[in-house]
């Protein structure tokens, strides 16, 4: 069985984002970049699967900053191949244009199943796997927390609202949006990744075929101007919570 | 192209979704400031009955079908698409919901049609629709529109009053054929719904909840936090992340896929406070939230905010709170 994971690469969300000088966009110049969480479940996913049914694991990912260490961290942590796709990337892409691009080269390689992360903090025209699945024409589930591979078929289980769960039986080759794997994901040392830097190599493509307008126009992005921003509570921890004792004797929630 | 709007009705073991109610006002709204109709669509197994509580719009439009009774993401991305395709409305509003996700995004690349997801508002400017969408872990919202005239967006729950669109009476139905795509359910088949695991606690049913995220680091680190619960007479809940771990069980959960809850005094500690999360908690009594980061977006929503390190600010909170007993 041939899997595929595609990753993106996101904001950090730790660091300050700074606007870009229309106040359209992210400034981009100094943006930390980091491998999407959920795309990182979805390899764990990819992983346990090959562990337990054999096969391969390819990851993907466009040729965005820092995506050299992303890769090479995939295959320290047991993929088989990585494959980069080359583009300019410098303003970051939209959800379906790295939809399209992943769907062209996905075309062209061997692929049952197809993993990713349910969402990322990027997608504001929507979410990779369900755009991915249906411009190859395959199926898709999202949200999806347990999957179990047996032929062609994948007996998958998604989540709801309450921790519902709903069960399916997907036909493969099929697009999956990762939200959890059974365990967290593994952890690769740096070591590791090093060894991988020198003994193997990210492959690259450039599809000819891969454009794609979202069609979103971004007016203003800002941030949020809440009517109810909490009121802060200063000083040292002993005044901190002293304060918050006070506060919570006046409403009756401690006695 | 019309100026009609199509909300889509989502529904879990014949009961409809607050979403849906969420968007049926919000729709009468826009419908009215674009002089179009409303029309709820229904895709299920039958039409009757639902369809009884979806007077807010001016019509629903049913694909009935045996082979829809239960969702199925790529055939209900088939159904909704078809009649999308046929009909042509301006403006497509289905819930950010996990089945509205598989959806959205799913009519979006089918049809060619601009999506804007994570939407928590929508307006008339100028003829144009204007969404506005909350990106980046809700750290930034962004005004976005389509460059061409149709739109669909996914809305966040909890984003508009679902009473506004609840009405008494129902709407016209038209029944519509389920198209040929949906044949042998499009690759996929339902097989079961899976009811959550019986709890220890129902944390849906707690005066005071104290609850932790990934600020807290280790699983070992969470007997810090259980302390001031304790202190507190309350009980420890948390964020996903702690739950996918495997460093608290499932239903003690908050959010989009755990439970929500109410109650009159939520602690938030080492949570960035997610739009996920927020879908959970936002409407407890009192919120006190403790984050390092003072601009993470937990502090819109807590009514007190303590922007320090979780690991000063909890021992001696618990403390003090001992004290005061
Ligand atoms: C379909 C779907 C459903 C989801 N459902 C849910 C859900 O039901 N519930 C849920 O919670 N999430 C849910 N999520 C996940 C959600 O998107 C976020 O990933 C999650 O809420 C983040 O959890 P967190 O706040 O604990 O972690 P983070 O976002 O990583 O935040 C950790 C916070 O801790 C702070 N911190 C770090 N160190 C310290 C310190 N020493 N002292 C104080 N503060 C510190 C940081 O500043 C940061 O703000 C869902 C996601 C998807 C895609």
């Amino acid at each position: 069985m041939d899997i595929v994971v595609c990753m993106k690469q996101v904001p950090d969300l730790v660091e300050e984002l700074e606007l870009n000088d229309e106040g359209t966009g992210l400034n981009r110049d100094y943006l930390k970049l980091v491998v999407n969480e959920f795309d990182d479940w979805a390899l764990e996913q990819a992983l346990l699967l090959k562990e337990q049914n054999g096969g391969t694991v390819t990851c993907l990912a466009l040729d965005t900053p820092e995506v050299d260490t992303t890769l090479f961290t995939c295959l320290a942590k047991g993929a088989d191949k990585a494959i980069k796709i080359e583009g300019d990337f410098v303003g970051g892409a939209t959800s379906h244009q790295a939809a399209k691009l992943f769907a062209e080269t996905i075309k062209t390689m061997p692929h049952d199943l197809i993993l990713t992360g349910v969402q990322s903090v990027e997608d504001l025209d929507g979410q990779n796997a369900v755009l991915l699945a249906t411009y190859l024409g395959i199926p898709h589930v999202s949200v999806v927390t347990g999957v179990a591979v047996n032929g062609k078929v994948a007996t998958v289980r998604k989540e709801y609202a309450g921790g519902m769960l709903a069960e399916f039986e997907v036909d493969l080759p099929a697009v999956l949006g990762i939200q959890a794997a059974p365990q967290a994901p593994r952890y690769a040392p740096i070591s590791k990744v090093r060894a991988m830097m020198k003994e193997k190599k990210i492959n690259q493509v450039t599809p000819t075929d891969g454009q794609v307008d979202a069609g979103v126009r971004i007016r203003r992005l800002f941030k949020p101007e809440s009517g109810r921003h909490a009121e802060m509570i200063e000083g040292d921890a002993n005044a901190v919570a002293e304060r918050v004792v006070g506060i919570l004797k006046e409403k009756a929630l401690v006695k | 192209m019309s100026n009609d709007i199509f909300v889509v009705v989502e529904q879990l073991k014949g009961k409809i979704s607050d979403i849906t109610f969420e968007m049926l006002g919000k729709g009468r709204e826009m419908a009215d400031a674009l002089g179009g109709k409303l029309y709820a669509v229904l895709i299920g197994s039958q039409c009757a009955g639902l369809a009884d509580e979806l007077g807010k719009a001016d019509g629903v439009l049913c694909v009935a079908d045996v082979r829809l009774a239960n969702f199925n993401p790529t055939a209900y991305k088939h159904a909704l698409g078809e009649l999308v395709r046929e009909r042509a409305p301006r403006l497509l509003m289905i819930g950010n919901t996990s089945m509205g996700m598989d959806l959205a995004a799913g009519v979006s690349a089918l049809l060619n049609i601009p999506l804007i997801a994570y939407c928590n508002n929508l307006r008339v400017e100028e003829g144009k629709i204007v969404a506005t969408a909350q990106i980046y872990g809700g750290k930034l919202f962004a005004d976005a529109e389509a460059t061409g005239d149709q739109l669909v967006v996914s809305i966040l729950a909890g984003s508009f009053s679902a009473d506004a669109g609840k009405a008494t009476g129902g709407a016209p139905v038209e029944e519509i054929k389920a198209p040929l795509s949906i044949n042998g359910g499009a690759g996929v088949r339902f097989k079961q719904l899976i009811e959550p695991e019986a709890a220890d606690v129902d944390i849906t049913k707690q005066d005071i909840l104290v609850s932790v995220g990934r600020g807290i680091q280790s699983a070992d680190n969470l007997e810090l936090v259980e302390e001031l619960a304790n202190a507190l007479g309350g009980v420890l809940s948390s964020s996903r992340p702690i739950v996918d771990n495997g460093w608290l069980p499932k239903a003690r959960q908050v959010g989009k896929s755990g439970a929500t809850v109410k109650p009159k005094l939520y602690f938030a500690v080492g949570i960035s406070g997610a739009p996920e999360h927020l879908e959970g908690m936002r409407d407890a009594g009192l919120i006190i939230a403790i984050n390092s980061d003072p601009k993470a977006p937990i502090f819109d929503v807590a009514h007190y905010g303590i922007a320090a390190d979780l690991f000063d600010v909890v021992p001696a909170l618990t403390e003090k709170i001992k004290e005061a007993k």
